[in-house]
């Protein structure tokens, strides 16, 4: 039986208490209309983290403890759907309550990792070629507010070989979203796609579940056998409603009013990114949009150092220097025999033509070996990291032996000879 | 065993308030009984009669009256023999094991055995009537490569004479061995396994001994200019990316001690799982057999309970400790005290401890400085001298290293490993900074010839600032040759590839010797006036060099190679 609370003790923020016995810490609540859950348990007094926001809560509103903690279904009709951060249908179709599974669930056990080895295609030479995707990865696109980072996303999303995607969306526009369902239903990969929303004007705390939602669904389905992207946009919007939760909760800020645990906070998702032995895999590709421009911000900083790399996304292309794909070696010697050298060759010569520029910027008479590398980064600019290139790993390294062939004499590339024998175009 | 038990009042986050009768110890462990599940917890705080526990696991489905069981123990480790080789989480819980019986997943409450259920030969050192006192050896056993001793536990004070002991045999790791009695009377049957509080430093040792050999590591940079020694200690602190993790596992696998224990506190799981599959494949080419039998790994990775990373670091050295009182040399390294500080810090904050600068704990420092502390050369009481050497990488926020993790840690460390996003962008490795960092301990090359190269160094580095605003144009080509002489130490000598079987590990012997050829470079006094002349000698010389490190040491190559570099810049030198 449940027992119904009428009497709130306090309404703080997002959070509230009532006087109650036999709650568990975590446990989900109806609070009103709305759900929410334990956070803190001190002698009777329970305090409860109101989803939708305490906004309109009244002091005699019906509390009344569910005994679970927060679920949510699991099966194949997610396929297609779109939900709100308390999973709540948003695109008009039916509820789901069946094969409810719990969100927030222990971490893997180190001992049964593999290491990963398998490239996801992308189809965009930036990441294929030169910073390559792999399966069970965690990797932040760090992107200034402004830049096309949905897009990317959604380009992805379209050409990423995977079985499921699930979208996660934090303080997202409305237009994004539109923008998002718009994009895959044109593409058709709405039918392998599931939406977790939280736009802007949603309430704070439905950004925080955003995740955890997303990433219980992932992993049930990986468990399963199936090869799942899950995409985050944008994670500084999760760390800011962080924030402000444990600034209402009257938490110590640490650094720039984040919480001291951020750090967890945010580990405890990515490292939701695992490569099942015997079954699926799960791959993490988030956005975190940087303040200002600014890599050492909370956010980013210690996104740094959980995931295994990043990718730049700076003036509309992926950059080619301080992208990094950490495990870019476990794959890209098993492709095709002049990927590695080829990679490492062009970006070599791209940073020199990066110094001629500058040279030529500061006035510098430029020498022939100069203009050959202004042609060169001309070339690769406009045919090789501009987005909407869209063309398979292969195709991409040919057409890199092209530009190096319209620019240069073989022995300038400074790549091995017999490599060059086997694949300087003709 | 003790019978207290107390009820739970309150949660927050990780940390429970407990009402108990009686009397409570702080850090004494205690379990919260949640339906069938027992979570593992440590008082920290004692109030009246609340105390407060941090737990071990997720909080989540605990209610206010659950009850709590006391043990009236600290929060310890087994010692025993078994440890080589194993994988623990940072409670000591044997990963693999933990997989086996659990699949994919972690799950709370499970605590199993840390020592493996295993038969040993015994080997007695004692006979009936001897004398003993804390960590002597009654008794041995093969572990791998070592022989294991079997010690009087650490807590036992005082002298204590062998009643009996077993004969040489094959016994169960839990089975007594041996049975020791005290003046006053007091009996105590040993096993192989005994158990110690994991914040209590081990001090049965005659003295300290000054760290004043060095510890080889076979990096250059490391070993030449900036040594580390046996005893001591150490720190890299660098910004994500900069490569620390991997700086640790070359440490790890090339340093030359006994024993290797990696603590990976708080840091990504993919990252051990490295260690994980590629330690067994490797061979350690001291002893020929796997690196992974002078190994144990301690991993509490990021998304694992933050209470339990914070004792993993202590888990280790614990570890570190026990073997070191067999007389054996230990390396602990610790990746990342950073995320070990976040965990007090996570801690503190629940407390409602008044903060620290950037919300750390006002006794940060006291603690860093009693881990490393912890490290030391010393002299054993039979004589033997044996030492537990500390290296933390930390993670300061944004690469900033004034904030107070990195700070508080160079107060107390004997070197200084400072990694910079400059030098590992520039794909410079190891990206260990040559003149912001130091060491205070002796490396394997005579100092004043390392002063003097690290002075050209500096000097190397002033003229290329200098450059950068007069252009080459504006240099005189004595400064040039000295910024290139700069250069070239830093290309051949400072910078290693982990990647080339040969360039990966290199022995003090040759790193002498190559040294000597580098320095009479360095020193040599060359008269080439144009600066295009000048720059086409040092590549050639600096490839030549480069070649020359790739050659196997004391091979014919070897030697041709260096005739080839010795032709190249001898005959530019002026006597």
């Amino acid at each position: 039986m449940q027992k119904v609370y009428t009497k709130i003790e306090s309404i703080v923020g997002n959070v509230v208490t009532v006087r109650a016995a036999g709650v568990r810490n975590g446990d989900l609540a109806m609070v009103g209309k709305s759900f929410a859950n334990v956070i803190k348990l001190d002698k009777d007094l329970v305090s409860l983290q109101v989803f939708a926001g305490a906004q309109g809560v009244s002091t005699t509103d019906p509390v009344k403890f569910l005994g679970r903690e927060m679920q949510v279904s699991y099966s194949d009709a997610l396929l297609g759907r779109v939900f709100s951060g308390s999973g709540v249908p948003m695109d008009g179709g039916p509820a789901l309550t069946e094969n409810m599974i719990d969100i927030g669930g222990p971490s893997v056990n180190p001992a049964r990792r593999i290491v990963p080895k398998n490239m996801i295609r992308t189809g965009i030479p930036m990441i294929d070629v030169f910073n390559t995707l792999v399966e069970s990865q965690k990797l932040p696109i760090f992107s200034v507010s402004g830049e096309p980072y949905n897009a990317l996303l959604a380009r992805i999303a379209m050409q990423a070989e995977v079985d499921v995607i699930i979208l996660g969306g934090m303080g997202l526009k409305y237009d994004d979203f539109l923008f998002f369902r718009d994009t895959l239903e044109k593409s058709g990969a709405m039918s392998r796609t599931i939406m977790f929303i939280h736009t802007a004007s949603d309430p704070t705390v439905e950004c925080t579940l955003v995740p955890d939602m997303s990433l219980a669904v992932a992993e049930r389905f990986a468990l399963d056998g199936k090869k799942v992207l899950v995409l985050l946009t944008d994670m500084t919007n999760f760390c800011d409603a962080q924030k402000e939760m444990a600034i209402t909760m009257e938490q110590v800020p640490s650094n720039r009013g984040y919480p001291g645990d951020l750090y967890s906070c945010l580990a405890s998702r990515y490292e939701k990114a695992v490569d099942f032995e015997g079954a699926g895999s799960l791959t993490i590709l988030g956005v975190t949009t940087m303040p200002g421009d600014d890599v050492t911000h909370p956010v980013p900083d210690n996104t740094g150092y959980i995931t295994e790399g990043q990718y730049y996304l700076n003036g509309g292309h992926i950059e080619p220097f301080g992208s990094l794909s950490r495990l870019k070696q476990n794959v890209n010697k098993d492709t095709r025999s002049d990927h590695r050298a080829l990679m490492d060759g062009m970006i070599k010569l791209y940073s020199s033509y990066k110094e001629s520029l500058e040279k030529k910027s500061m006035g510098f008479s430029m020498s022939e070996w100069d203009e050959k590398l202004l042609k060169y980064g001309a070339l690769f600019e406009a045919r090789l990291m501009d987005l909407s290139v869209n063309i398979p790993l292969e195709e991409a390294l040919d057409l890199g032996w092209k530009i190096l062939a319209e620019c240069f004499e073989p022995n300038e590339t400074g790549l091995k000879s017999d490599l060059i024998k086997e694949r300087w175009p003709k | 065993m003790s019978d207290k038990k107390g009820f739970v009042t309150g949660v927050n986050g990780n940390m429970v308030n407990v009402s108990f009768t009686g009397s409570v110890i702080k850090n004494e462990v205690g379990y919260i009984h949640v339906g069938r599940d027992r979570l593992k917890g440590e008082v920290i705080r004692i109030n009246g009669d609340t105390a407060s526990m941090q737990i071990y696991e997720m909080t989540n489905g605990i209610k206010v009256g659950d009850e709590v069981e006391f043990t009236g123990e600290l929060l310890s480790v087994e010692l025993g023999p078994g440890l080589l080789t194993q994988v623990y989480d940072g409670l000591q819980n044997p990963l693999p094991d933990l997989a086996q019986k659990c699949g994919f997943f972690l799950q709370k409450g499970v605590y199993l055995d840390p020592i493996p259920n295993k038969d040993w030969e015994f080997t007695p050192l004692v006979g009936v009537g001897d004398k003993v006192r804390r960590s002597d050896a009654v008794g041995s056993v093969p572990e791998g490569l070592f022989k294991h001793q079997i010690m009087v536990p650490f807590g036992l004070e005082g002298e204590w004479t062998v009643k009996s002991i077993v004969k040489k045999g094959v016994y169960n790791v839990r089975d007594t061995v041996c049975t020791i009695e005290n003046e006053k009377g007091e009996t105590r049957d040993l096993t192989m396994v005994f158990s110690w509080p994991v914040k209590r430093a081990v001090k049965c040792y005659k003295e300290r001994l000054r760290p004043d050999e060095t510890l080889i590591t076979k990096i250059r940079c490391i070993d030449t200019f900036l040594p580390v020694a046996k005893g001591g200690t150490f720190c890299v602190p660098g910004p994500f990316g900069a490569g620390k993790t991997v700086l640790q596992h070359m440490e790890a696998k090339n340093a030359e001690v006994d024993i290797v224990i990696v603590a990976a506190c708080g840091e990504r799981a993919g990252e051990v799982v490295e260690v994980l599959k590629e330690f067994p494949e490797l061979t350690d080419p001291k002893t020929g057999r796997s690196l992974m039998e002078r190994t144990i790994i301690i991993c509490n990775t990021s998304s694992m309970p933050v209470a339990a990373r914070e004792a993993s670091v202590y888990t280790a050295i614990t570890m570190a400790e026990y073997y070191r009182q067999m007389g054996l040399d230990v390396l602990l390294l610790a990746d990342s005290t950073s995320r070990w500080a976040q965990a007090m810090r996570e801690m503190s904050g629940r407390l409602e401890e008044i903060p620290g600068e950037e919300a750390f704990p006002a006794y940060l420092e006291s603690y860093i400085a009693a881990f490393y502390e912890r490290a030391g050369k010393v002299r054993l009481r039979d004589g033997r001298v044996s030492s537990v050497t500390v290296g933390g990488t930390v993670s300061p926020a944004g690469g900033n290293f004034e904030e107070p993790v990195t700070q508080a840690t160079l107060k107390v460390v004997g070197a200084f490993h400072g990694l910079s996003r400059e030098r590992s962008d520039a794909r410079k490795y190891p990206a260990i900074h040559p003149l912001e960092s130091w060491s205070k301990y002796t490396g394997i090359v005579d100092m004043e010839r390392v002063n003097k190269a690290r002075s050209i160094l500096i000097r190397s580095n002033e003229i290329n600032q200098m450059m950068r605003v007069v252009g080459e144009e504006g240099t005189s080509s004595g400064d040039y040759i000295v910024y290139q002489k700069g250069e070239l130490l830093d290309a051949v000598y400072l910078q290693q590839n982990s990647f080339d079987p040969i360039d990966a590990a290199v022995s003090p012997e040759r790193q002498k010797y190559t040294f000597d050829v580098l320095y009479d470079i360095l020193m040599s006094d060359f008269r080439i006036d144009d600066k295009r002349e000048i720059r086409s000698f040092f590549n050639q010389v600096r490839q030549a060099f480069l070649d020359w490190n790739n050659t196997e040491w004391n091979s014919d190559a070897f030697s041709a190679q260096q005739k080839v570099l010795e032709d190249l810049y001898k005959g530019k030198a002026s006597a």
